[in-house]
Protein backbone atom coordinates (compact mmCIF):
# COMPACT_ATOMS: atom_id res chain seq x y z
CA UNK A 1 0.00 0.00 0.00
CA UNK A 2 0.92 3.63 -1.03
CA UNK A 3 2.68 5.49 2.07
CA UNK A 4 1.03 8.93 2.24
CA UNK A 5 3.12 11.70 4.40
CA UNK A 6 1.62 14.76 6.01
CA UNK A 7 4.22 17.00 7.37
CA UNK A 8 2.35 18.15 10.57
CA UNK A 9 3.89 21.94 11.84
CA UNK A 10 3.90 22.06 15.71
CA UNK A 11 4.21 25.64 17.29
CA UNK A 12 3.62 26.14 21.03
CA UNK A 13 2.52 22.73 21.47
CA UNK A 14 -0.51 23.29 19.09
CA UNK A 15 -0.97 20.81 15.82
CA UNK A 16 -1.35 23.10 13.01
CA UNK A 17 -5.30 22.63 12.57
CA UNK A 18 -3.97 22.52 8.36
CA UNK A 19 -2.47 19.06 9.25
CA UNK A 20 -5.50 18.34 10.76
CA UNK A 21 -7.51 18.69 7.35
CA UNK A 22 -4.99 17.46 5.03
CA UNK A 23 -4.84 13.99 7.56
CA UNK A 24 -8.61 13.97 6.90
CA UNK A 25 -7.91 14.17 3.00
CA UNK A 26 -5.23 11.49 3.06
CA UNK A 27 -7.32 8.92 4.80
CA UNK A 28 -9.72 9.02 1.77
CA UNK A 29 -6.74 8.16 -0.96
CA UNK A 30 -6.33 4.82 0.11
CA UNK A 31 -2.78 4.46 1.34
CA UNK A 32 -1.06 4.34 4.33
CA UNK A 33 -1.36 7.93 6.15
CA UNK A 34 1.14 8.62 8.22
CA UNK A 35 2.54 12.18 9.96
CA UNK A 36 6.09 13.37 10.63
CA UNK A 37 6.08 16.08 13.31
CA UNK A 38 9.62 18.37 13.99
CA UNK A 39 10.42 20.01 16.90
CA UNK A 40 9.67 20.44 20.55
CA UNK A 41 5.66 19.50 21.59
CA UNK A 42 6.15 16.85 18.19
CA UNK A 43 5.88 13.59 20.87
CA UNK A 44 2.84 15.04 22.69
CA UNK A 45 1.08 16.32 19.05
CA UNK A 46 1.25 12.61 17.88
CA UNK A 47 -1.76 11.76 19.93
CA UNK A 48 -4.19 14.24 17.85
CA UNK A 49 -2.31 13.28 15.18
CA UNK A 50 -3.59 9.70 15.88
CA UNK A 51 -7.15 10.62 16.01
CA UNK A 52 -7.87 12.36 12.45
CA UNK A 53 -6.22 9.14 10.76
CA UNK A 54 -2.05 9.24 10.99
CA UNK A 55 -0.99 4.94 11.95
CA UNK A 56 2.35 6.03 12.98
CA UNK A 57 3.91 9.45 13.53
CA UNK A 58 7.53 10.25 13.25
CA UNK A 59 8.18 12.76 15.87
CA UNK A 60 11.26 14.32 17.22
CA UNK A 61 11.22 17.43 20.09
CA UNK A 62 14.53 18.29 19.47
CA UNK A 63 15.03 22.08 19.74
CA UNK A 64 17.30 22.05 16.62
CA UNK A 65 14.14 22.04 14.54
CA UNK A 66 12.11 25.79 16.23
CA UNK A 67 15.61 27.13 16.67
CA UNK A 68 17.38 26.92 12.87
CA UNK A 69 15.42 27.95 9.74
CA UNK A 70 14.59 25.07 7.32
CA UNK A 71 17.30 23.22 7.34
CA UNK A 72 17.64 20.74 9.99
CA UNK A 73 14.10 19.91 9.52
CA UNK A 74 14.77 19.56 5.61
CA UNK A 75 18.00 17.01 6.65
CA UNK A 76 15.68 14.92 8.66
CA UNK A 77 13.05 14.47 6.34
CA UNK A 78 15.10 13.81 3.48
CA UNK A 79 16.91 10.75 5.50
CA UNK A 80 13.20 9.43 6.84
CA UNK A 81 12.21 9.47 3.09
CA UNK A 82 14.98 7.61 2.05
CA UNK A 83 14.30 4.91 4.95
CA UNK A 84 11.11 4.84 4.89
CA UNK A 85 10.21 5.37 1.00
CA UNK A 86 6.63 7.57 1.10
CA UNK A 87 4.99 7.92 -2.38
CA UNK A 88 3.35 11.32 -1.73
CA UNK A 89 4.61 14.18 1.10
CA UNK A 90 1.73 16.43 1.98
CA UNK A 91 2.54 20.19 3.61
CA UNK A 92 0.11 22.69 4.36
CA UNK A 93 1.10 26.17 2.57
CA UNK A 94 2.54 27.87 5.78
CA UNK A 95 6.09 30.00 5.79
CA UNK A 96 8.14 27.02 7.34
CA UNK A 97 6.57 24.10 5.47
CA UNK A 98 6.82 25.81 2.37
CA UNK A 99 10.52 26.59 3.13
CA UNK A 100 11.15 22.68 4.04
CA UNK A 101 9.23 21.34 1.08
CA UNK A 102 11.45 23.29 -1.22
CA UNK A 103 14.65 22.61 0.30
CA UNK A 104 13.24 18.52 0.48
CA UNK A 105 12.29 18.73 -3.27
CA UNK A 106 16.24 19.67 -4.34
CA UNK A 107 17.28 17.05 -2.28
CA UNK A 108 15.04 14.21 -3.22
CA UNK A 109 14.98 15.62 -6.99
CA UNK A 110 11.20 14.97 -7.33
CA UNK A 111 8.60 17.59 -8.35
CA UNK A 112 6.76 19.53 -5.77
CA UNK A 113 3.13 21.03 -7.08
CA UNK A 114 2.29 24.06 -5.14
CA UNK A 115 -0.83 25.65 -4.05
CA UNK A 116 -3.25 22.41 -4.59
CA UNK A 117 -6.53 22.37 -3.07
CA UNK A 118 -7.45 19.21 -3.48
CA UNK A 119 -5.87 15.84 -3.94
CA UNK A 120 -7.15 13.46 -6.44
CA UNK A 121 -4.86 10.52 -5.93
CA UNK A 122 -1.46 9.60 -4.88
CA UNK A 123 -0.18 10.96 -8.18
CA UNK A 124 -2.43 13.72 -9.22
CA UNK A 125 -3.61 17.56 -7.38
CA UNK A 126 -5.57 20.18 -8.01
CA UNK A 127 -5.44 23.40 -8.56
CA UNK A 128 -6.46 26.75 -9.89
CA UNK A 129 -5.34 29.64 -12.12
CA UNK A 130 -6.69 33.11 -13.03
CA UNK A 131 -7.58 33.77 -9.35
CA UNK A 132 -9.53 30.73 -9.34
CA UNK A 133 -11.87 30.91 -12.45
CA UNK A 134 -9.71 27.80 -13.99
CA UNK A 135 -9.46 24.40 -12.43
CA UNK A 136 -6.29 22.78 -13.19
CA UNK A 137 -5.44 18.68 -12.43
CA UNK A 138 -1.50 17.95 -12.44
CA UNK A 139 -0.23 14.84 -12.87
CA UNK A 140 3.10 14.37 -11.13
CA UNK A 141 6.02 11.60 -12.00
CA UNK A 142 8.63 10.48 -9.98
CA UNK A 143 8.60 9.47 -6.36
CA UNK A 144 8.08 11.04 -3.79
CA UNK A 145 5.45 13.46 -5.16
CA UNK A 146 5.24 16.58 -2.99
CA UNK A 147 2.51 18.75 -2.99
CA UNK A 148 1.74 22.18 -0.89
CA UNK A 149 -1.99 22.72 0.03
CA UNK A 150 -3.76 25.80 0.64
CA UNK A 151 -4.96 25.74 4.52
CA UNK A 152 -8.62 25.36 4.73
CA UNK A 153 -8.77 23.17 1.65
CA UNK A 154 -10.74 20.31 3.46
CA UNK A 155 -12.86 20.04 6.81
CA UNK A 156 -10.94 18.55 9.45
CA UNK A 157 -12.55 15.59 10.32
CA UNK A 158 -11.44 13.01 13.69
CA UNK A 159 -11.18 9.66 12.51
CA UNK A 160 -10.47 8.27 16.61
CA UNK A 161 -7.45 6.44 15.40
CA UNK A 162 -4.64 6.05 17.44
CA UNK A 163 -0.87 6.19 16.18
CA UNK A 164 2.58 4.70 17.07
CA UNK A 165 4.74 7.15 17.75
CA UNK A 166 8.64 6.63 15.94
CA UNK A 167 11.06 8.35 17.41
CA UNK A 168 13.21 10.43 15.26
CA UNK A 169 17.12 10.25 15.39
CA UNK A 170 18.56 12.05 13.24
CA UNK A 171 22.44 13.70 13.43
CA UNK A 172 21.86 17.37 12.49
CA UNK A 173 25.05 18.41 10.72
CA UNK A 174 27.04 21.57 12.06
CA UNK A 175 26.80 23.15 8.67
CA UNK A 176 23.02 23.00 8.64
CA UNK A 177 22.45 24.69 11.64
CA UNK A 178 22.82 28.56 10.23
CA UNK A 179 19.90 30.65 9.78
CA UNK A 180 19.02 31.10 13.59
CA UNK A 181 15.86 32.64 15.26
CA UNK A 182 17.11 34.63 17.92
CA UNK A 183 13.65 36.55 19.13
CA UNK A 184 9.60 35.49 18.29
CA UNK A 185 7.39 38.75 18.46
CA UNK A 186 3.80 37.68 18.24
CA UNK A 187 0.71 41.08 17.66
CA UNK A 188 -2.06 40.27 19.54
CA UNK A 189 -5.21 41.07 17.70
CA UNK A 190 -8.54 41.26 20.13
CA UNK A 191 -11.79 39.41 19.02
CA UNK A 192 -11.78 36.31 17.16
CA UNK A 193 -8.55 34.91 15.35
CA UNK A 194 -8.85 36.28 11.33
CA UNK A 195 -9.46 32.35 9.93
CA UNK A 196 -11.79 31.25 12.75
CA UNK A 197 -13.90 34.62 12.93
CA UNK A 198 -17.50 33.90 11.07
CA UNK A 199 -17.41 37.48 10.25
CA UNK A 200 -14.87 39.38 8.67
CA UNK A 201 -14.82 42.86 7.49
CA UNK A 202 -11.68 44.09 5.29
CA UNK A 203 -10.32 47.51 3.83
CA UNK A 204 -8.32 48.06 0.98
CA UNK A 205 -6.76 51.22 -0.66
CA UNK A 206 -10.19 52.15 -1.30
CA UNK A 207 -10.31 53.70 2.71
CA UNK A 208 -7.31 56.20 1.50
CA UNK A 209 -5.64 56.22 4.71
CA UNK A 210 -4.19 54.24 7.42
CA UNK A 211 -6.40 55.99 10.17
CA UNK A 212 -9.41 54.87 8.39
CA UNK A 213 -8.96 51.63 9.25
CA UNK A 214 -10.44 52.42 13.15
CA UNK A 215 -13.55 52.76 11.37
CA UNK A 216 -13.30 48.89 9.67
CA UNK A 217 -12.57 48.01 14.22
CA UNK A 218 -15.87 50.75 14.90
CA UNK A 219 -18.19 48.44 12.90
CA UNK A 220 -16.31 44.68 13.79
CA UNK A 221 -17.29 45.74 17.45
CA UNK A 222 -20.28 47.35 16.25
CA UNK A 223 -22.01 43.69 14.80
CA UNK A 224 -19.94 41.64 17.37
CA UNK A 225 -17.94 38.50 16.70
CA UNK A 226 -16.06 39.89 13.41
CA UNK A 227 -12.71 39.99 12.59
CA UNK A 228 -10.73 42.82 10.61
CA UNK A 229 -8.66 42.10 7.88
CA UNK A 230 -6.76 44.20 4.71
CA UNK A 231 -5.34 43.73 1.24
CA UNK A 232 -1.63 43.00 0.49
CA UNK A 233 -1.19 46.45 -1.13
CA UNK A 234 -1.87 48.20 2.43
CA UNK A 235 -0.01 45.65 4.34
CA UNK A 236 2.86 46.45 1.92
CA UNK A 237 1.74 50.23 2.39
CA UNK A 238 2.32 49.41 6.12
CA UNK A 239 -1.31 50.87 7.07
CA UNK A 240 -1.93 47.76 9.04
CA UNK A 241 0.21 44.39 10.50
CA UNK A 242 1.37 41.48 8.18
CA UNK A 243 -1.41 39.33 10.09
CA UNK A 244 -4.12 41.02 8.85
CA UNK A 245 -2.98 40.24 5.28
CA UNK A 246 -6.03 37.89 3.32
CA UNK A 247 -5.20 36.47 0.02
CA UNK A 248 -2.74 33.86 -1.76
CA UNK A 249 0.27 35.27 0.59
CA UNK A 250 -1.41 35.58 4.06
CA UNK A 251 -4.44 33.88 5.66
CA UNK A 252 -7.55 32.17 3.69
CA UNK A 253 -10.95 32.75 5.12
CA UNK A 254 -14.17 31.14 4.52
CA UNK A 255 -16.26 33.15 6.77
CA UNK A 256 -19.82 33.37 6.64
CA UNK A 257 -19.91 37.10 5.72
CA UNK A 258 -17.16 39.04 4.45
CA UNK A 259 -18.07 42.31 3.77
CA UNK A 260 -14.62 44.12 1.60
CA UNK A 261 -14.34 48.17 1.79
CA UNK A 262 -12.63 49.90 -1.24
CA UNK A 263 -11.45 46.82 -2.65
CA UNK A 264 -11.05 46.18 -5.88
CA UNK A 265 -10.67 42.59 -6.05
CA UNK A 266 -7.04 41.25 -7.15
CA UNK A 267 -6.69 37.84 -8.01
CA UNK A 268 -4.32 37.81 -5.00
CA UNK A 269 -7.06 38.90 -2.77
CA UNK A 270 -9.75 36.85 -4.19
CA UNK A 271 -8.15 33.25 -3.85
CA UNK A 272 -7.68 33.65 0.05
CA UNK A 273 -11.46 35.30 0.04
CA UNK A 274 -14.13 33.63 -1.92
CA UNK A 275 -15.16 30.64 0.05
CA UNK A 276 -16.89 33.11 1.64
CA UNK A 277 -20.61 32.58 2.12
CA UNK A 278 -21.87 35.77 1.29
CA UNK A 279 -19.35 38.24 0.14
CA UNK A 280 -20.81 42.47 0.37
CA UNK A 281 -18.68 44.61 -1.46
CA UNK A 282 -18.18 48.26 -1.56
CA UNK A 283 -16.25 49.95 -4.10
CA UNK A 284 -16.19 53.72 -5.93
CA UNK A 285 -15.19 51.62 -9.28
CA UNK A 286 -18.54 49.84 -10.80
CA UNK A 287 -16.27 48.09 -13.06
CA UNK A 288 -13.79 46.62 -9.59
CA UNK A 289 -13.77 43.01 -10.64
CA UNK A 290 -15.20 42.00 -6.76
CA UNK A 291 -18.54 43.23 -7.97
CA UNK A 292 -18.54 39.75 -10.39
CA UNK A 293 -17.99 37.23 -7.09
CA UNK A 294 -20.09 39.52 -4.31
CA UNK A 295 -23.89 39.09 -3.33
CA UNK A 296 -24.57 42.64 -2.54
CA UNK A 297 -22.42 45.17 -4.49
CA UNK A 298 -22.64 48.78 -3.73
CA UNK A 299 -21.21 51.08 -5.98
CA UNK A 300 -20.24 53.89 -3.78
CA UNK A 301 -17.73 55.76 -1.07
CA UNK A 302 -16.38 53.29 1.31
CA UNK A 303 -15.78 56.01 3.80
CA UNK A 304 -19.24 58.00 3.58
CA UNK A 305 -20.49 54.31 4.15
CA UNK A 306 -18.99 53.20 6.90
CA UNK A 307 -19.83 56.14 9.68
CA UNK A 308 -23.67 55.50 7.90
CA UNK A 309 -23.23 51.14 8.62
CA UNK A 310 -22.00 51.78 11.78
CA UNK A 311 -24.75 54.02 13.30
CA UNK A 312 -27.38 51.52 11.28
CA UNK A 313 -26.73 48.82 13.27
CA UNK A 314 -26.05 50.45 16.82
CA UNK A 315 -29.89 51.62 16.01
CA UNK A 316 -31.38 48.16 14.45
CA UNK A 317 -29.05 46.59 17.67
CA UNK A 318 -30.86 48.87 20.37
CA UNK B 1 29.18 41.92 -1.30
CA UNK B 2 28.24 40.30 -4.54
CA UNK B 3 24.92 39.72 -5.16
CA UNK B 4 22.82 37.64 -7.55
CA UNK B 5 19.22 39.01 -7.98
CA UNK B 6 16.53 36.36 -9.28
CA UNK B 7 14.46 38.27 -11.77
CA UNK B 8 11.53 36.67 -14.05
CA UNK B 9 9.47 38.39 -16.98
CA UNK B 10 5.72 37.92 -16.63
CA UNK B 11 2.67 38.56 -18.69
CA UNK B 12 1.28 42.51 -17.35
CA UNK B 13 -0.28 41.16 -14.49
CA UNK B 14 -2.97 43.89 -14.89
CA UNK B 15 -4.12 42.26 -17.92
CA UNK B 16 -6.77 39.00 -17.91
CA UNK B 17 -4.49 35.85 -18.45
CA UNK B 18 -4.94 33.83 -21.06
CA UNK B 19 -3.64 30.02 -21.64
CA UNK B 20 -1.71 28.70 -24.93
CA UNK B 21 -3.39 25.05 -24.74
CA UNK B 22 -2.03 23.83 -21.00
CA UNK B 23 0.26 26.98 -20.65
CA UNK B 24 0.13 30.54 -19.96
CA UNK B 25 0.42 32.65 -22.61
CA UNK B 26 3.50 34.26 -22.99
CA UNK B 27 4.14 35.08 -26.81
CA UNK B 28 2.85 38.27 -27.91
CA UNK B 29 1.53 38.97 -24.48
CA UNK B 30 2.54 42.79 -23.03
CA UNK B 31 5.27 41.71 -20.47
CA UNK B 32 6.99 43.62 -17.20
CA UNK B 33 9.25 42.80 -15.21
CA UNK B 34 7.31 41.06 -11.94
CA UNK B 35 6.70 44.18 -9.82
CA UNK B 36 7.72 42.14 -6.95
CA UNK B 37 11.51 41.67 -8.21
CA UNK B 38 11.70 44.93 -8.29
CA UNK B 39 11.96 45.08 -3.90
CA UNK B 40 14.95 42.59 -4.57
CA UNK B 41 16.81 44.56 -7.32
CA UNK B 42 16.41 47.81 -4.75
CA UNK B 43 17.74 45.65 -1.82
CA UNK B 44 20.54 44.74 -3.76
CA UNK B 45 21.45 48.12 -4.87
CA UNK B 46 21.25 49.41 -1.12
CA UNK B 47 23.36 46.67 -0.05
CA UNK B 48 25.71 47.20 -2.89
CA UNK B 49 25.70 51.28 -1.88
CA UNK B 50 26.90 50.09 1.90
CA UNK B 51 28.76 47.24 0.94
CA UNK B 52 30.42 48.01 -2.30
CA UNK B 53 30.62 44.66 -4.89
CA UNK B 54 28.38 43.62 -7.73
CA UNK B 55 24.61 43.19 -8.18
CA UNK B 56 24.46 40.56 -10.97
CA UNK B 57 20.60 40.15 -12.40
CA UNK B 58 19.71 36.24 -13.03
CA UNK B 59 16.83 35.41 -14.98
CA UNK B 60 15.34 32.31 -17.20
CA UNK B 61 13.01 33.08 -19.70
CA UNK B 62 12.29 33.34 -23.36
CA UNK B 63 14.44 35.98 -25.33
CA UNK B 64 12.01 39.23 -24.45
CA UNK B 65 13.10 38.27 -20.91
CA UNK B 66 15.94 40.62 -21.97
CA UNK B 67 13.59 43.24 -21.17
CA UNK B 68 12.98 42.04 -17.57
CA UNK B 69 16.52 42.66 -16.97
CA UNK B 70 16.91 45.91 -18.84
CA UNK B 71 14.47 47.15 -16.42
CA UNK B 72 16.75 46.10 -13.56
CA UNK B 73 19.99 47.36 -15.06
CA UNK B 74 18.24 50.70 -15.71
CA UNK B 75 17.71 50.65 -12.28
CA UNK B 76 21.40 49.85 -11.00
CA UNK B 77 22.31 46.85 -11.32
CA UNK B 78 25.66 46.49 -13.17
CA UNK B 79 25.12 43.02 -15.21
CA UNK B 80 22.93 40.10 -16.97
CA UNK B 81 22.51 36.68 -17.19
CA UNK B 82 19.48 35.52 -19.52
CA UNK B 83 18.97 31.10 -19.42
CA UNK B 84 16.86 31.24 -22.47
CA UNK B 85 16.52 27.28 -23.82
CA UNK B 86 13.19 26.00 -25.77
CA UNK B 87 13.69 23.14 -23.49
CA UNK B 88 12.70 24.86 -20.37
CA UNK B 89 8.91 25.64 -21.76
CA UNK B 90 6.74 24.65 -19.10
CA UNK B 91 9.67 24.26 -16.30
CA UNK B 92 8.60 23.90 -13.07
CA UNK B 93 10.12 25.35 -9.90
CA UNK B 94 12.58 22.84 -9.33
CA UNK B 95 13.74 22.57 -13.28
CA UNK B 96 13.56 26.62 -12.62
CA UNK B 97 16.27 26.11 -9.27
CA UNK B 98 18.06 24.35 -11.22
CA UNK B 99 18.55 26.67 -14.02
CA UNK B 100 19.58 29.33 -11.84
CA UNK B 101 21.06 27.40 -9.64
CA UNK B 102 23.84 26.28 -12.63
CA UNK B 103 23.99 29.90 -13.36
CA UNK B 104 24.48 31.55 -10.01
CA UNK B 105 27.14 29.15 -9.48
CA UNK B 106 28.92 30.41 -11.90
CA UNK B 107 29.10 34.22 -10.31
CA UNK B 108 30.98 34.77 -6.93
CA UNK B 109 28.29 35.55 -4.95
CA UNK B 110 27.56 36.46 -1.14
CA UNK B 111 23.77 36.43 -1.32
CA UNK B 112 21.38 35.81 -3.68
CA UNK B 113 17.72 38.03 -3.41
CA UNK B 114 14.77 36.61 -4.92
CA UNK B 115 11.16 37.54 -4.49
CA UNK B 116 9.01 35.81 -2.32
CA UNK B 117 6.93 34.23 -5.19
CA UNK B 118 6.15 35.31 -8.42
CA UNK B 119 3.16 37.23 -9.25
CA UNK B 120 2.37 34.80 -12.25
CA UNK B 121 3.02 31.24 -11.15
CA UNK B 122 3.46 31.97 -7.56
CA UNK B 123 4.19 28.60 -6.21
CA UNK B 124 6.80 30.29 -3.43
CA UNK B 125 9.00 27.41 -3.50
CA UNK B 126 11.67 28.13 -6.35
CA UNK B 127 13.57 30.00 -3.59
CA UNK B 128 14.06 27.50 -1.07
CA UNK B 129 15.12 24.73 -3.73
CA UNK B 130 17.42 26.83 -5.20
CA UNK B 131 18.89 27.94 -1.53
CA UNK B 132 19.42 23.99 -1.36
CA UNK B 133 21.20 23.33 -4.53
CA UNK B 134 23.68 25.77 -3.61
CA UNK B 135 24.23 24.68 0.01
CA UNK B 136 23.40 27.78 1.69
CA UNK B 137 21.08 28.99 4.21
CA UNK B 138 17.40 30.65 3.31
CA UNK B 139 15.94 33.35 4.94
CA UNK B 140 12.30 33.65 3.77
CA UNK B 141 9.40 36.79 3.46
CA UNK B 142 11.96 39.18 5.06
CA UNK B 143 11.00 42.51 5.37
CA UNK B 144 13.69 44.22 7.05
CA UNK B 145 16.92 43.07 5.93
CA UNK B 146 20.34 44.22 8.30
CA UNK B 147 24.07 43.28 7.05
CA UNK B 148 27.26 43.67 7.96
CA UNK B 149 30.65 42.55 5.94
CA UNK B 150 29.66 38.64 6.51
CA UNK B 151 26.79 38.04 7.96
CA UNK B 152 22.79 38.71 8.15
CA UNK B 153 20.42 39.99 10.46
CA UNK B 154 16.54 40.25 9.31
CA UNK B 155 12.98 40.33 10.42
CA UNK B 156 11.22 37.54 9.05
CA UNK B 157 7.70 37.56 8.82
CA UNK B 158 5.39 35.13 10.37
CA UNK B 159 1.36 34.37 10.52
CA UNK B 160 0.70 36.49 13.82
CA UNK B 161 4.03 39.07 13.87
CA UNK B 162 7.89 37.86 13.43
CA UNK B 163 11.04 36.85 13.99
CA UNK B 164 14.90 38.11 14.17
CA UNK B 165 16.82 35.79 12.08
CA UNK B 166 20.39 35.68 11.89
CA UNK B 167 22.84 33.95 9.68
CA UNK B 168 26.55 34.18 8.11
CA UNK B 169 27.06 34.50 4.41
CA UNK B 170 26.38 33.06 1.69
CA UNK B 171 22.34 32.81 2.07
CA UNK B 172 19.51 33.67 0.10
CA UNK B 173 16.87 35.74 1.56
CA UNK B 174 13.57 36.77 -0.39
CA UNK B 175 12.10 40.12 -0.07
CA UNK B 176 8.47 40.46 0.78
CA UNK B 177 7.35 43.63 -1.44
CA UNK B 178 7.20 46.96 0.32
CA UNK B 179 10.18 46.30 1.72
CA UNK B 180 11.23 49.51 0.52
CA UNK B 181 10.48 51.90 -2.01
CA UNK B 182 12.46 50.62 -6.05
CA UNK B 183 14.01 53.24 -7.14
CA UNK B 184 12.65 54.72 -11.21
CA UNK B 185 14.72 54.26 -13.68
CA UNK B 186 15.89 57.67 -14.86
CA UNK B 187 16.83 58.36 -18.19
CA UNK B 188 20.43 58.49 -17.71
CA UNK B 189 19.89 55.00 -16.05
CA UNK B 190 18.14 53.69 -19.21
CA UNK B 191 20.59 54.77 -21.21
CA UNK B 192 23.09 53.26 -19.55
CA UNK B 193 21.26 49.76 -19.49
CA UNK B 194 21.87 49.54 -22.95
CA UNK B 195 25.04 49.47 -23.08
CA UNK B 196 25.66 46.76 -19.74
CA UNK B 197 26.88 43.03 -20.23
CA UNK B 198 24.30 40.66 -20.67
CA UNK B 199 25.15 37.71 -21.11
CA UNK B 200 23.03 35.10 -22.54
CA UNK B 201 23.10 31.26 -21.94
CA UNK B 202 21.55 27.88 -23.12
CA UNK B 203 20.58 24.89 -20.94
CA UNK B 204 23.84 23.15 -22.41
CA UNK B 205 26.18 26.35 -21.31
CA UNK B 206 25.22 25.51 -18.32
CA UNK B 207 26.21 21.77 -18.30
CA UNK B 208 22.42 20.90 -17.97
CA UNK B 209 21.19 17.26 -19.13
CA UNK B 210 18.26 17.12 -20.63
CA UNK B 211 17.02 15.08 -17.57
CA UNK B 212 17.62 17.87 -15.59
CA UNK B 213 15.05 19.92 -17.00
CA UNK B 214 12.61 17.28 -18.10
CA UNK B 215 9.02 18.20 -16.88
CA UNK B 216 7.62 16.20 -14.20
CA UNK B 217 3.89 17.94 -13.87
CA UNK B 218 1.66 17.62 -16.72
CA UNK B 219 -1.73 19.09 -16.78
CA UNK B 220 -4.02 16.23 -17.62
CA UNK B 221 -7.40 18.59 -17.33
CA UNK B 222 -8.84 22.28 -17.31
CA UNK B 223 -11.88 22.77 -16.57
CA UNK B 224 -14.21 26.37 -15.44
CA UNK B 225 -14.43 26.97 -11.89
CA UNK B 226 -18.20 26.65 -11.00
CA UNK B 227 -18.77 30.46 -10.56
CA UNK B 228 -20.29 32.74 -8.26
CA UNK B 229 -22.65 34.62 -9.51
CA UNK B 230 -22.10 38.55 -9.28
CA UNK B 231 -25.37 39.23 -6.96
CA UNK B 232 -27.07 42.82 -7.20
CA UNK B 233 -25.12 45.70 -7.65
CA UNK B 234 -26.19 49.20 -6.75
CA UNK B 235 -25.55 52.50 -6.97
CA UNK B 236 -25.31 54.19 -3.70
CA UNK B 237 -28.07 56.90 -3.94
CA UNK B 238 -27.57 57.27 0.15
CA UNK B 239 -29.33 54.01 1.09
CA UNK B 240 -26.19 51.56 0.56
CA UNK B 241 -25.67 51.22 4.76
CA UNK B 242 -29.21 50.46 4.85
CA UNK B 243 -29.23 47.81 2.24
CA UNK B 244 -26.06 46.20 4.07
CA UNK B 245 -28.15 46.04 7.01
CA UNK B 246 -30.66 44.31 5.79
CA UNK B 247 -28.16 41.65 4.04
CA UNK B 248 -27.15 41.36 7.66
CA UNK B 249 -30.28 40.58 9.41
CA UNK B 250 -30.82 38.33 6.32
CA UNK B 251 -28.06 36.15 6.74
CA UNK B 252 -28.95 36.63 10.43
CA UNK B 253 -25.44 38.46 11.47
CA UNK B 254 -27.82 41.06 13.25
Amino acid sequence: MAKIWVFAEVNNGKVDTAALEILTKARELGGEVEAVALGPGSTDAAKELGQYGATSVYASDDEVYADYVAQPAAHALHELVKEHAPELILFATNYDSRDIAGRLSARTGSTLMSNCFDILGTDKARTTIFGGATVVDVALEGTPKIALVRPKSFEPEASGGEANVMPVEVDIPDDLKKAKRVERHEEQASGPKLEEAPIVISGGRGLQDASNFELLDQLAGAIGNAAVGATRAVVDAGWVPYAYQIGQTGTTVKPGVYIAFGISGATQHIVGMKGAKTIIAVNKDEDAPIFQIADLGIVGDALKILPQLIEEIKTRKG
Amino acid sequence: MNIAVCVKHIPDPNLPGELDGQRLKREGVQGTLDPGDEFGVETALQLKQAHEGEVTLVSMGPPQALEGIRRGLSMGADKGVLVSDDSLQGADALITARVLAAAIKRTDFDLVIAGVESTDGYTGTMPSTLAELLGVPQLTFTNAIEATGDALKVHRQTVDGYQVVECSLPALITVTAGVNEPRYASFKGIMAAKKKPVEELSVADLGLSADDVKVAQNIVDISQAEERKAGEVIEDDGSGAAKIADYLKEAKVI
